[in-house]
């Protein structure tokens, strides 16, 4: 994609020309170019540098050392390393974004083995890897483990695929490790015994979360570590660690600046609960407090000491919190600027938090019973409208609830006009306004006309194609957008491709938009990270002509058991410069 | 009522074998398990993928939802074991089992006076999160109502299971 008027022989991609020291039309040398850009870090500012013309795409490449890969499948391995050679920290992104919700089959791909063969090879001198939503299996780990002599950091997100062994294998063999950062993996059980395969001197670890293994882990050699890291910042454990062993750990790391806690269900002798509370006392510098699992009212005051400076506190898990002690600890954590908390805390809960935490910024509520659809707990709109009352400042929300009314969404976006991501999860599909009984339309209108600067949207509950036609007419700097259960014909769809100019990522389940739509963004794609589409009105025909039409586009349809053949049930659409997957299981047909 | 039956071939009581007493409610506030009030609701279809919850957060409550594998705690000790309940048909053959798992003794149940004559009582929290004594309801109430076990010092047992 080259946006710019240039002489075909300066195409980025014809990377085998040489340069010389200057060239005419350039004010500097190259020495002098590069160690500017040496200094810029963001891989968006990097891709436009490299655009602007031939020596400043190379300077760039030449000086680049931390690579970005949003789609996995968008580049290969290969084009990679031709194109840098001194890369220290690698953030690979694979599969959609769906697969967190079971929709995806198991070994659909974005197995990040073929890539660290590559690196391998080519950045021998790796620091960091960072994956979301990728397999790395536990000889992908032990390759990285024994590849990597400077590697420093491992952060793997939603990724699955390792078990105990892989893990055992970094800690054994990675001296200079100062980050194990596992979050939200999807694994078989993952057994907690790599924790004790450090080796005796190692001291370098600063980032430390296990808090999504279930495995049990020896507290010994647990203890241990954490002592003897001094340099130990950001410690989360997983809820086999008991109330008291976490005091012991607190005692060794006082000075941690985020903190994932065990298991909050302990019977504690008065002693136990002294020490535990003078513990949290000492911690003066957390900023992030997170797990406490099965936290009830007896043991949060436990807490007080170190929330004064708290911005972020995670109570997600924490599905025993009644409104009442939420509201308490919330008086003890003024500074918090992000909140997620279970819909346990209810309505009442929510009005406390709009009356305790004036800075906040980001709130987020999470279902603790998603599936059970008798049962009426959780938050409504009033939650909803009692933060918004109190919290000026807030621009992200994730909301899961089982009523809403446009009138409220109307009312929250007029308190909170700086909304960047509105995600909205109306739990019974297609449901209207609950007091009016009308679509929720006007709601989601509301929001992008209010909202100049929404950049994610998430939209729910019972929506006719007005919806899109107000989101493609006002949401001008929308990035990313997911719909369910909505829309009612093509040309909702075609309302968000003619519209939304920025628009990255679209996800859509379970709505009548059929070829019409999906062929209506075919100039969009390229510009886009990606489509998923399941469970619309999309058929093979339709793909295949999407296909035919866009050679720079992957376009992948999941084949499921006993579907309509002529139906294309699962469609993952997605611009790429390596050409159809390698590594395609059989049941996705590349078009 | 089924639980009649079961509980004369499963309660824990004091008293010569024979004797048909009649069997006293249980001896808390809480509301009486749904199970007991009406039919059960006719199952609702789950759709994939929604709520669009990770199946991170899933696992925890699946764990809570399937009921029959639950952790087991014991006071003091570093680790937590897990029991499938569905092994078990009575109490006495859980607190066996447990009795065995942790290797301790475990006194004789009396609905008045909880676990008498040991170091040790079982708890276990129910879906409500509250600390219940074993052996105070039925067993297949308690079968379907415990998240989770835990084996107290039977000094602070004492308050548990005493009525209201």
């Amino acid at each position: 994609m080259d946006p710019e008027p240039k002489k075909p022989e300066d195409s980025p991609s014809n990377s085998g020309n040489s340069h010389g020291p200057v060239h005419p039309q350039s004010p500097f040398p190259d020495e002098a170019l590069e160690k500017v850009l040496s200094f810029v870090d963001s891989h968006k500012d990097r891709s436009s540098i490299s655009l602007v013309r031939k020596d400043w795409y190379n300077a760039e490449r030449w000086t680049r050392s931390k690579l970005f890969i949003g789609n996995c499948y968008a580049v290969s391995p290969e084009i990679v390393a031709k194109r840098f050679r001194r890369i220290k920290s690698v953030t690979l992104k694979g599969k959609p974004r769906f697969s967190d919700f079971n929709m995806l089959p198991l070994d659909w791909g974005a197995d990040v083995y073929p890539w660290l063969v590559m690196f391998a090879k080519v950045y021998p001198f790796l620091e960091e890897l960072r994956l979301k939503r990728m397999t790395i299996t536990d000889e992908g780990l032990e390759l990285l483990a024994k590849s990597f002599p400077c590697f420093k950091a491992l952060s793997l997100s939603s990724c699955d695929g390792f078990t105990e062994n892989g893990l055992k294998a970094i800690a054994s063999h990675c001296r200079n490790l100062t980050e194990v950062n596992i979050q939200d993996s999807i694994t078989e059980d993952v057994g907690g015994g790599w924790l004790s395969c450090f080796p005796e001197n190692f001291s370098s670890l600063e980032i430390l979360n296990f808090s999504s293994l279930n495995g049990d882990v020896n507290f010994d050699d647990l203890e241990r570590l954490v002592s003897r890291c001094k340099l130990l910042r950001v410690l989360k454990v997983n809820e086999s660690i008991t109330l008291d062993e976490l005091q012991r750990l607190l005692v060794h790391a006082p000075r941690l600046t985020e903190l994932g806690t065990g298991s909050f269900l302990q019977e504690l002798t008065p002693r136990q609960y002294e020490e535990i509370e003078t513990a949290f006392c000492n911690c003066r510098n957390l900023q992030v407090l997170s797990g406490l699992w099965e936290a009830t009212s007896v043991y949060l005051p436990l807490l007080y000491g170190a929330c004064a400076s708290l911005t972020f506190l995670n109570l997600s898990v924490a599905t025993t919190l009644q409104s009442g002690e939420f509201a308490k600890f919330l008086a003890h954590c003024p500074n918090l600027r992000c909140l997620w908390v279970s819909d346990t805390v209810e309505d009442k809960g929510l009005e406390a938090v709009g009356l305790s935490c004036p800075l906040l910024e980001e709130l987020r509520v999470y279902p603790a019973d998603p599936y059970d659809r008798d049962h009426l707990d959780g938050v409504t709109e009033l939650g909803f409208l009692a933060v918004s009352r109190g919290c000026p400042k807030l621009h992200y929300v994730l909301y899961f609830c089982r009523r809403m009314t446009n009138a409220a969404v109307v009312t929250i976006v007029q308190n909170c006009p700086n909304f960047t991501h509105f995600r909205l999860c109306i739990m019974t599909p297609s449901q209207p306004d609950y007091l009016t009984n009308e679509p929720m339309d006007e709601a989601f209108g509301a929001v992008v006309k209010t909202c100049p600067k929404i950049k994610r949207l998430s939209v729910s509950g019972l929506l006719t194609d007005r919806t899109f036609e107000y989101i493609g007419k006002y949401a001008k700097d929308l990035e990313t957008l997911s719909v369910a259960f909505a829309g009612s014909s093509d040309w909702g769809m075609q309302c968000i491709m003619e519209g939304c100019p920025k628009l990255r990522k679209l996800e859509i389940r379970d709505c009548p938009f059929g070829d019409a739509a999906l062929l209506s963004g075919r100039e969009k794609y390229e510009m886009m990270r990606s489509l998923w589409m399941s469970a619309c009105s999309v058929t093979m025909k339709g793909c295949r002509l999407l296909a035919r039409e866009s050679p720079r586009l992957n376009v992948e349809v999941i084949r499921e058991e006993g579907g309509n053949e002529a139906q294309a049930l699962k469609v993952y659409v997605y611009r790429s410069v390596a050409g159809p997957r390698q590594d395609a299981p059989p049941f996705v047909l590349t078009l | 009522m089924d639980c009649d039956l079961n509980l004369k071939a499963t309660e824990l009581r004091l008293g010569l074998p024979g004797t048909t007493d009649a069997i006293s409610p249980p001896k808390n506030n809480k509301r009486s398990s749904p199970d007991s009030d009406s039919a059960p609701p006719p199952p609702k279809a789950q759709i994939v993928g929604w709520p669009p919850v990770r199946s991170y957060r899933k696992n925890n409550l699946a764990e809570a939802e399937s009921g029959s594998f639950v952790k087991v705690s014991m006071d003091g000790a570093p680790y937590l074991r897990k029991i499938d309940l569905k092994v078990y048909n009575c109490y006495l053959e859980l607190l066996e089992g447990l009795e065995k798992m942790f290797k301790l003794t475990i006194g004789e149940y009396s609905e008045r006076e909880g676990y008498k004559g040991s170091e040790y009582a079982p708890a276990y929290e129910d879906k409500d999160g509250d600390l219940m004594l074993v052996g105070d309801v039925p067993w297949e109430m308690f079968k379907s109502s415990c998240k989770r076990l835990r084996i107290m010092k039977a000094s602070d047992a004492r308050g548990l299971g005493c009525a209201v």
